[in-house]
């Protein structure tokens, strides 16, 4: 090995030295030639329309003037997206939560179940995740309706009074939730389900002989050694939830009066749908300092217990 | 401390697969007990049960007199140290010796006291604010010792706890957990496959094949009197020799023939003993360290002539291999300032004081 590089320098250093073979010979440089494909797609993908959607945000209507900070302006005066704030914040967190315990406990009964009999119940229960969500969404508008649907049959049937699911702003909001919920949980699932498998069994033998519970065992053992996964999937999830728009769009599209409304989906209306594509830039940059305040958090935790474990 | 006391004990898993066929037990108080045997013989499986961890299929176990088959482990008072260590990844070394104390709700300044006494006796008191990933083998297994110390158990039991270990350090853990062993006294139920480590360490070893117990004794008694084939093929290192022989009467005394036709003389006092055998096949069970140089004195000794195969000089004595006939690797250890080559004929000397006489069809020693 050694003695193949020293004679390819040599064989190098022998023909004419041009300032190319220098280029090429330097460490640097190889690196550089070859990250940039990726650099190329990063430029393209991410860093060029997020500049892009700042430079957007700060025209006027028609985007013939640079108007500064006026959009935000703008928008931070209006009380329709405070509520948006405040709905986009409501639903991200809840939903999340929900999400995360459903896909805890869901993955501890899975964990249960011998491995046989695990596939097919962990085929199953992905199966919300994998259907495309505008489709399911929409099986779930239908379930809704007011008069003439299933949930509302099933309570009646059960004497609870008919709830106006879609009609009414706080009813709505849990619609969407639960929809959200209902599509995601299972990412958790399998997450946490991959996390359990990893923990090894004799830790919890271990804890058992000394002196430990069930629940003291979830406390000490399961969960410490899950918290990376956990992290990362609240972060994942989060980011993903915060900027959803399908469930908003086909289910309630954001009414009723705007009530229901998160940013990505109150960023399609006021910039395609209303036209304005500045001020719908700048809803929708809001999303990013939030979410760039959490990631830092999560994911300095997450290096710091991969510094002390493993 | 406490005496602990296996009867009948059977475990069947799935399929009908036995891997414990029915032992009883008895391990007395302060004992050091250890569990040997060839891999997948049931010595672990022996062990969790013991420990709570396996389901028990029928039989009794009893931990200081009180029955144990349906009390978790958590309250059956034992330590236990895996063979992995199983040290919690998340806790730091003092964190993972207090942690069973503080699950027992311990007041904070007796744990303390524990855990920085187990610390002393394991000489481990400066690790103690590390986690388990910036320790070395050898220091994870004083910490899963110092976890399994300051509980102050009625029982001890480690499941392999030196196979992760280079040969080395093997040896010298060998020897602490003795000397914590003599210091602490806790009744120990030790899990291994090494016939050294059983040896060095147990006051009785356990021999244990395929699910049953085959013989239970002190070292010194398994290596002189074992009871069975498997016992004395398995205790010792190298393994005893096995030939094929026959037990005839002789003018005298009994001699045992060999398949090409050389006598080997049956010491007198065994004459009563093996009697009933004579003019049947028998196996003659001769250690290594008895197959010799020519020597002179007093006993029964007996020349056999043989062509090495291969020569091991081992320093303070030279094994050599070779076969006779039908019995292929045998072993004998010679003084090392002999000269032997491989394929010059040897003299060897057979000390008879030391035979063992098996009966082929039961595997049992006579
Ligand atoms: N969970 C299990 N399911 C089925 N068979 C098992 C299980 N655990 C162990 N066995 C079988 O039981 C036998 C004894 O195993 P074990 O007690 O682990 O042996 P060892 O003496 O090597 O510790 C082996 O033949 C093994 O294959
Ligand atoms: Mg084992």
């Amino acid at each position: 090995m050694a003695a193949d590089g020293s004679l390819a320098g040599v064989a190098l250093r022998r023909g004419a030295p041009n300032s190319l073979q220098r280029f090429a010979r330097r460490r640097s440089s190889i690196a550089l030639l070859m990250t940039t494909p990726l650099l190329v797609i990063i430029i393209g993908l991410v860093a060029y329309p997020a500049f892009y959607a700042i430079y957007l945000s700060m025209l006027n209507r028609r985007m013939t003037e640079f108007v500064g900070t006026l959009n935000y302006e703008i928008l931070l005066e209006s009380e329709t997206f405070w509520m948006v704030a405040f709905q986009s914040c409501f639903f991200a967190i809840t939903a999340v939560l929900l999400k995360a315990l459903i896909g805890f406990w869901l993955a501890h009964m899975l964990h249960d179940i011998p491995d046989k009999g695990q596939r097919k119940w962990r085929g199953m229960l992905l199966v919300p995740w994998v259907i495309p969500p505008a489709l399911s969404t929409l099986g779930w508008w239908w379930m809704f309706d007011p008069s003439y649907s299933s949930i509302n049959w099933l309570l009646a049937v059960i004497s609870v009074p008919e709830v106006p699911w879609l009609g009414h702003h706080w009813w709505a909001r849990i619609a969407i939730i639960m929809v959200n919920v209902w599509i995601g949980a299972p990412f958790f699932m399998i997450m946490y389900l991959a996390a359990l498998k990893s923990v090894p069994e004799q830790l919890y033998e271990a804890a058992a002989i000394d002196g430990a519970t069930g629940f003291q065992r979830l406390r000490y053992v399961t969960l410490p050694m899950m918290a990376n996964i956990i992290s990362i999937t609240v972060l994942f999830s989060l980011i993903v939830t915060f900027a959803n728009y399908d469930i908003v769009r086909v289910l309630t599209n954001g009414g009723p009066r705007d009530l229901t409304h998160v940013f990505a989906s109150y960023a399609f209306q006021v910039g395609i749908l209303s036209g304005n594509i500045p001020r719908g830039a700048a809803v929708s940059l809001f999303m990013l300092p939030l979410l760039a305040l959490c990631a830092f958090f999560v994911l300095r935790g997450v290096v710091r217990r991969n510094k002390e474990q493993m | 401390m406490a005496e602990v006391s296996l009867r009948k004990i059977v475990k069947a898993y799935e399929g009908d697969v036995q891997a414990v066929k029915g032992i009883d037990l008895e391990i007395a108080d302060h004992e050091f007990c250890v569990l040997v045997g060839p891999s997948g013989c049931g010595k672990s499986t022996t062990l969790r049960m013991i420990a709570g961890l396996e389901e028990i299929t029928s039989g009794e176990i009893s931990i200081g007199g009180t029955v144990v088959n349906d009390i978790p482990p958590r309250d059956r008072d034992i330590a236990m140290v895996f063979q992995n260590y199983a040290l919690y990844p998340h806790m730091s070394v003092y964190d993972n010796m207090a942690f069973g104390l503080l699950l027992r709700k311990f007041p904070k300044a007796e744990i303390d006291r524990r855990v920085k006494e187990a610390a002393r006796i394991l000489d481990i008191t400066v690790l103690l604010d590390r986690k388990p990933k910036a320790l070395s083998g050898g220091q994870r297994q004083r910490v899963a010792m110092g976890r399994a110390i300051v509980r102050d158990p009625k029982v001890f039991l480690f499941d392999e706890p030196l196979s992760n270990l280079d040969a080395k350090l093997r040896v010298q853990m060998r020897t602490e957990i003795k000397k914590v062993h003599q210091t602490v006294k806790t009744t120990t139920v030790y899990v291994t496959h090494d016939q050294v480590e059983a040896m060095t360490l147990a006051d009785r070893v356990v021999v244990m094949n395929h699910g049953i117990i085959e013989q239970v004794g002190p070292p010194q008694e398994l290596y002189h009197r074992p009871a069975t084939r498997f016992v004395a093929g398995f205790i010792g290192s190298p393994a005893m020799n096995f030939i094929p022989a026959r037990l005839e009467n002789g003018a005298a005394a009994l001699n045992l023939v060999l398949a090409d036709g050389s006598v080997l003389p049956v010491p007198e006092d065994r004459t009563a003993r093996y009697k009933p055998h004579a003019g049947r096949a028998v196996l003659l069970g001769l250690r290594p360290e008895h197959l010799t140089e020519p020597r002179e004195g007093r006993g029964t000794y007996a020349d056999i002539a043989i062509q090495p195969e291969v020569i091991e000089p081992m320093g303070m004595e030279t094994l050599v291999h070779f076969h006779m006939g039908e019995a292929r690797d045998l072993c004998a250890r010679i003084d090392p300032t002999l000269s032997a080559s491989p394929g010059a004929p040897l003299r060897l000397t057979a000390d008879m004081a030391h035979m063992h006489l098996l009966d082929p069809e039961s595997g049992r020693v006579v």
